[in-house]
């Protein structure tokens, strides 16, 4: 290979560790000029520990180590322990249900310790990443066939149902980013789109009033048949399609939503998932609103609608070219909550503009394209399927987190991979990418 | 190996790419396109702080500040901020109790914020200011923040400076909402009139805020701020000292001084009486001063010197003359065989002087003030043959009348002037229908009938008499410091009006020679000055007020004119002191006085006891007592009525005090007092905050009468609109108020 790298880095592909540098570094930078405050000493500050920005580069240090040691291992022992990693991933989910403490709303925590905070739905996405792989790499597994399809669903999704039960949505989503690897790995593309379909469809249903919905639906359907109208005169069934499936869509979105959101969800679970989506859900009865409020009593009120409103302002007031390093008037003064970890981005946005945040979505974009050419030229299906489910996770973190910044996507509380502040996501992300590259440098020695 | 599945890659990258192009697109179109998010942006995070300026100076001829600029204090709280402090210590400071102490916090709360400073006390004053500064380390949550306050130094003035008040709903629309809620703005007086100049340019400081909305710190290293510029200086003509001499010299009496410098117009003093201490609307007590003063009937805050209107009386005399000069039915030769009554018209008009020869030519007229002679004067005037009938020649006589300033504004440079009244034939056809002569009028020779002119017009004709046919319109302001544009208002003092230069020379010294001959053998003798040729006329002018709806003949004014010196005259005065009797008496010593202390700037000490003994002498005309007793009782009553608390009004009823109080209609007492000391403030503040809404309010809820204490209120609030059938009731009620 490459004799000019250094032993360490042997291999590994070193634009992957720049990115991954630059990434983390503009992290720390965009958290120090969320939270300093004019007047704190800087080098303290970064030397205390105490403010986040300087947590977070202990982090950003932490996580660079772990990375060598990743480096250092053997690429084989991630092929042959992936089944171990996610048994014990399952594990730490499950300890979870006993174990947890009530943390701003979310019961996915373990605390050991007073500062030490271990979420393993967090965590769980490499385990599950590592086994998905294995399982798809496995020689008797034929993906062309359904059962091993629901096999590998299945290995995705148990973690996102007990997420789920843990009251963590947002993570639970992110699983769902693993058929992009199955697609990739011969998932056919139907279940792909009927199932993108159908959550947009659910979302439209809760956020637009219905008869306007229904009458879009139906608008489509109109447009589908008009559109089509030689192949139906040829072929009838295409006609009985079109028409079954706006009967089934406008049924979903008329009937099944309402029924499952008021007989088979709680008054509270609904509430959740309204704030999800932002939007203000009126309780039915006086029963339902007491319920919410003995639910959220002693939970940090979260009025997603504000967070999001306050995040475009002050994106929008970064303009073209942006206010300035440290001149932002809105991410400087606390309009936007949660703006180190989840709205992280509004402080790029507005301090940097247009032009910044285009740059430096950019660099994401490098990165992912990076990640897929990596993926595909490996020689073994463990190491692509596994680049492809780093590429699926970042892009969906990076994606639906910028969006629900400006307001294209409901506030679901999940981090900007390396930039948000929070050790275990920077880890987590960290080591995701180092395996990737140790899986990369080795792919010469793999012989299938 | 399903390899034909590697397609799929580009499948992936495609969806990678699109999402971030609609990333992409969102962001262009809230960071680059849309506004509305920029705008939420300033609203949030920006504070346009106003910064006002310091209001301009007002000095006087010899740059002495009348008018100034101090600090005063306010003590502020920040709720949120506001623990473990010595409340007890505190309530005790500020002389409140701990539940007044709350409540104020409450308010500060709501008004705005917990996180905000609001102001817990307003306008401290000195003392307590000191007391808190040394103090306001234990009160965590308060401070104490800076406010200019005007203050006058001489304590003189107070008409002429005016006084600053909060805007109104009325100037927020009249300044197109340049002025907003909480501004203070001139009112009265040369800070209303020069508001302009006297405000300066407000500046706006940029604050970030935070989301708490507390100011962080300056938005953009204030590079958009607009720094405030101080009001401009004004420049009076007014001399201070001779200012504070006519305020001393009317105290105790209704009245005004107006003095004005003929050559240029400059106003030297101009007095009302009753007036009021300035500083007392200034301070933290200005709303309950105000308040007492808008109640008290005397109506101090009326500035008598351009509001006043007042039958000039014989003060007229020399302009009758030179008008009848001017239009040759006279000469200076003429005289008129007066022996105490004229009896040229159906009803006679008496004259002070009744020996033979005292009107034989106009110079002795003038001196003697004989109202026969200046009676004919008139009537030759207006029906001079020349001329055509009667309509024309008042005609004629208006438009002299009108060309010496009397009969419409001056325009002197304070607001709300009045223009007085100079009759004409259409007033004259309204009330005799048509039908009336020169007869019907003759008293309009000597000043009185429907001749209404202000003690202001009085001095400037004065001035055109002293200039011999020229005037500048009167004014206070000679110069503002700087330039701009809209000092343009002061172009029109340096215009030089040449109304009544074709009079002659001579006709003019004849009426100034007669018009030293008042203070030299005439009737004003006590008014003369050694060494000053003083030119002067008095008057002694009959008047009526309709009290209680009867035509009732109050003392008359005393009335007084003069320039001075005559080679030179640098001083015209005109004093009217109302009730006083004869005008050389009071009016006529107060002018000289005034004229002395300005040419020679001392009074001998002679002169100095002269002005004491006058500045002493009470003159207050006695049916005010009674107004003011009536006004008062009727809000006792109503306070009784509504409150139920009658402590106040029973004061009001007890009868030798009402027959004292109400029998003081043609007396002149020793010094209008409020009955029963000051009235307990309490009681006060609810009647003041109300105002004029008393007697409406008293009216509407008097139908069902039945009780005799609410037939008092009745017709106790009458009276105070000055409603006949008065006195029967008013007597009624003090022999049925024994009865229970």
């Amino acid at each position: 290979m490459n004799q000019r790298n250094s032993y360490l880095a042997k291999g590994a592909d070193r634009s992957l560790i720049w990115l991954w540098f630059i990434l983390s570094f503009i992290g720390v930078i965009s958290i120090f000029s969320a939270t300093y405050r004019d007047g704190d000493n800087i080098l303290q500050g970064f030397l205390s520990l105490k403010t986040d920005y300087s947590r977070q580069s202990l982090f950003f240090v932490i996580s660079g180590i772990a990375g060598i040691f990743i480096l250092l291992t053997d690429s084989k022992f991630f092929t042959a322990t992936a089944n171990l990693w996610y048994a014990f991933g399952i594990l730490l989910m499950l300890l979870v249900f006993p174990f947890h403490s009530n943390i701003k709303g979310t019961s996915s925590i373990i605390r050991l310790g007073s500062s030490v905070q271990i979420q393993p739905a967090d965590i769980c996405k490499i385990f599950v990443n590592l086994a998905l792989a294995k399982y798809l790499s496995r020689v008797e597994t034929d993906f062309a066939k359904p059962r091993s399809q629901l096999i590998a669903a299945v290995i995705a999704l148990v973690p996102a149902g007990m997420s789920i039960m843990q009251k963590e949505t947002g993570l639970a989503l992110v699983y769902f980013s693993f058929f992009l690897v199955m697609f990739r790995e011969g998932l056919p593309a139907l279940v792909l789109i009927i199932g993108f379909s159908f959550a947009v469809l659910v979302v439209a249903t809760l956020l637009m009033d219905p008869n306007i919905l229904a009458l879009i639906l139906t608008g489509i359907a109109v447009g589908a048949i008009y559109i089509l109208r030689r192949q139906i005169k040829r072929q009838r069934a295409v006609l009985f399609l079109i028409v079954s499936i706006w009967f089934v869509c406008v049924g979903v979105q008329r009937f099944v939503v309402p029924f499952v959101f008021d007989h088979v969800f709680q008054p509270y679970q609904v509430k959740r998932i309204y704030d999800a989506i932002g939007k203000d859900y009126v309780p039915k009865n006086a029963a339902a609103a007491k319920e919410i409020e003995e639910k959220s009593a002693g939970k940090k009120k979260d009025n997603g609608n504000y967070n999001v409103k306050q995040s475009k302002i002050a994106i929008s007031n970064g303009g073209f070219i942006g206010r300035g390093l440290l001149k932002g008037t809105q991410t400087r003064y606390d309009f936007v909550p949660e703006q180190r970890t989840d709205f992280i981005f509004c402080t790029i946005g507005e301090g940097f503009g247009f032009l910044g945040s285009v740059i430096f979505l950019s660099i994401y974009v490098i990165l992912l394209m990076r990640i897929v050419t990596l993926a595909e030229r490996q020689r073994s299906v463990f190491s692509r399927a596994y680049a492809y489910g780093v590429a699926s996770v970042f892009f969906f973190h990076i994606s639906i987190n910028v969006c629900m910044t400006i307001g294209l996507a409901p506030v679901i509380g999940i981090p900007l991979p390396f930039v948000s502040y929070g050790g275990t996501s920077l880890l987590t992300f960290s080591v995701m990418l180092f395996i990737l590259a140790r899986l990369d440098a080795d792919r010469q020695m793999v012989l299938r | 190996m399903p390899v034909f599945n590697q397609s799929r890659s580009n499948i992936i990258r495609l969806i990678f790419g699109g999402m971030f192009l609609v990333i992409f697109a969102q962001l262009f179109n809230l960071q680059v396109f849309s506004d509305r998010y920029k705008k939420m942006a300033a609203e949030n995070a920006l504070f346009p702080k106003r910064v006002y300026p310091t209001r301009g100076i007002i000095y006087d001829h010899r740059q002495r500040a009348i008018l100034n600029n101090t600090i005063l204090y306010d003590l502020m709280v920040t709720p949120s901020q506001v623990k473990n402090m010595d409340t007890a210590y505190f309530c005790q400071l500020l002389e409140i109790d701990s539940a007044e102490f709350r409540s104020r916090i409450l308010d500060a709360k709501i008004k705005n914020g917990t996180f905000r400073p609001s102001i817990f006390e307003d306008l401290l004053e000195p003392d307590l200011y000191a007391k808190l500064e040394e103090n306001i380390w234990r009160f965590p949550g308060f401070n104490l923040q800076e406010r200019p306050v005007r203050v006058y130094p001489y304590n003189a003035a107070a008409h002429i400076m005016g006084y600053v008040g909060e805007v109104d709903s009325n100037i927020l629309r009249r300044s197109n909402f340049y002025y907003q809620l909480g501004d203070y703005v001139g009112r009265s007086g040369l800070e209303q009139f020069y508001e302009k100049q006297l405000m300066g340019q407000r500046g706006i400081e940029f604050w970030i805020k935070d989301n708490k909305n507390r100011l962080v710190g300056h938005y953009a290293d204030r590079g958009l701020d607009t720094p405030a510029i101080a009001g401009r200086n004004l420049h009076t003509s007014l001399d201070i000292e001779l200012q504070q001499l006519a305020e001393k010299l009317l105290s105790s009496k209704i009245g005004s001084v107006v003095a004005i410098e003929p050559k240029t117009g400059g106003i030297l003093a101009m007095a009302s009486s009753p007036d009021y201490d300035p500083n007392s609307l200034t301070g933290p007590d200005k709303q309950k001063n105000y308040g007492s003063l808008v109640l008290d009937v005397r109506s101090p805050l009326l500035n008598r010197a351009i509001k006043g209107l007042y039958p000039p009386g014989s003060t007229y005399k020399p302009l009758g003359a030179l008008v009848g000069l001017d239009e040759g039915v006279i000469t200076q030769a003429s005289g008129y065989p007066c022996l105490g009554v004229y009896l040229a018209c159906s009803h006679p008009v008496k004259c002070l002087e009744n020996w033979p020869g005292h009107a034989a030519n106009l110079r002795l007229a003038i001196a003697h003030s004989c109202n026969s002679f200046f009676c004919n004067t008139f009537r030759l005037t207006v029906d001079n043959r020349k001329i055509g009938d009667v309509r024309e020649g008042l005609e004629t006589w208006k438009n002299y009348m009108n060309k010496f300033g009397l009969g419409h504004r001056i325009g002197v440079d304070l607001p709300s002037e009045d223009g007085g009244n100079i009759p004409d034939t259409a007033s004259y056809d309204k009330e005799y229908h048509g039908s009336w002569n020169s007869c019907t009028m003759t008293t309009l020779g000597i000043g009185q009938d429907k001749m209404l002119v202000t003690p202001l017009q009085m001095a400037n004709a004065m001035c055109i008499v002293a200039n011999k046919g020229y005037f500048y319109t009167p004014h206070f302001v000679q110069s503002v410091e700087g330039h701009a544009a809209e000092d343009s208002i002061l172009d029109k003092y340096v215009v030089k009006h040449e109304v009544l230069t074709h009079i002659s020379d001579g006709d003019y010294e004849t009426v100034i020679s007669g018009m030293q001959d008042v203070t030299e053998v005439g009737t004003a003798r006590v008014a003369r000055i050694d060494g000053i040729n003083m030119c002067a006329k008095t008057g002694t002018a009959e008047n009526y007020l309709n009290l209680e709806g009867k035509r009732t003949k109050l003392n008359n004014n005393s009335m007084f004119v003069c320039f001075a010196p005559r080679e030179n005259p640098q001083i015209a005065v005109a004093v009217v002191i109302q009730n006083a009797g004869f005008g050389a008496t009071w009016a006529g010593r107060i002018g000289s006085l005034v004229v002395e202390k300005y040419l020679r700037d001392t009074l001998t000490s002679e002169r100095v006891k002269l002005a004491t003994e006058i500045a002493n002498t009470n003159l207050m005309p006695g049916y005010l007592v009674r107004l003011q007793f009536i006004t008062d009782s009727a809000r006792a009553a109503l306070w009784a009525k509504q409150s139920g608390d009658s402590t106040r009004w029973k004061n009001f009823m007890d009868p030798s005090t009402r027959r004292q109080m109400l029998d003081t209609l043609h007396k002149t007492t020793t010094h209008v007092v409020i009955p029963f000391g000051s009235r307990p403030q309490a009681a006060v503040t609810p009647d003041s905050s109300r105002g004029r809404r008393t007697d409406s309010v008293a009216k509407k809820k008097t139908d069902t009468t039945g009780h005799p204490a609410k037939s008092f209120i009745k017709k106790a609030s009458d009276s105070a609109a000055l409603k006949p059938k008065e006195k029967p009731v008013l007597q009624k009620d003090s022999s049925t108020n024994q009865a229970p």
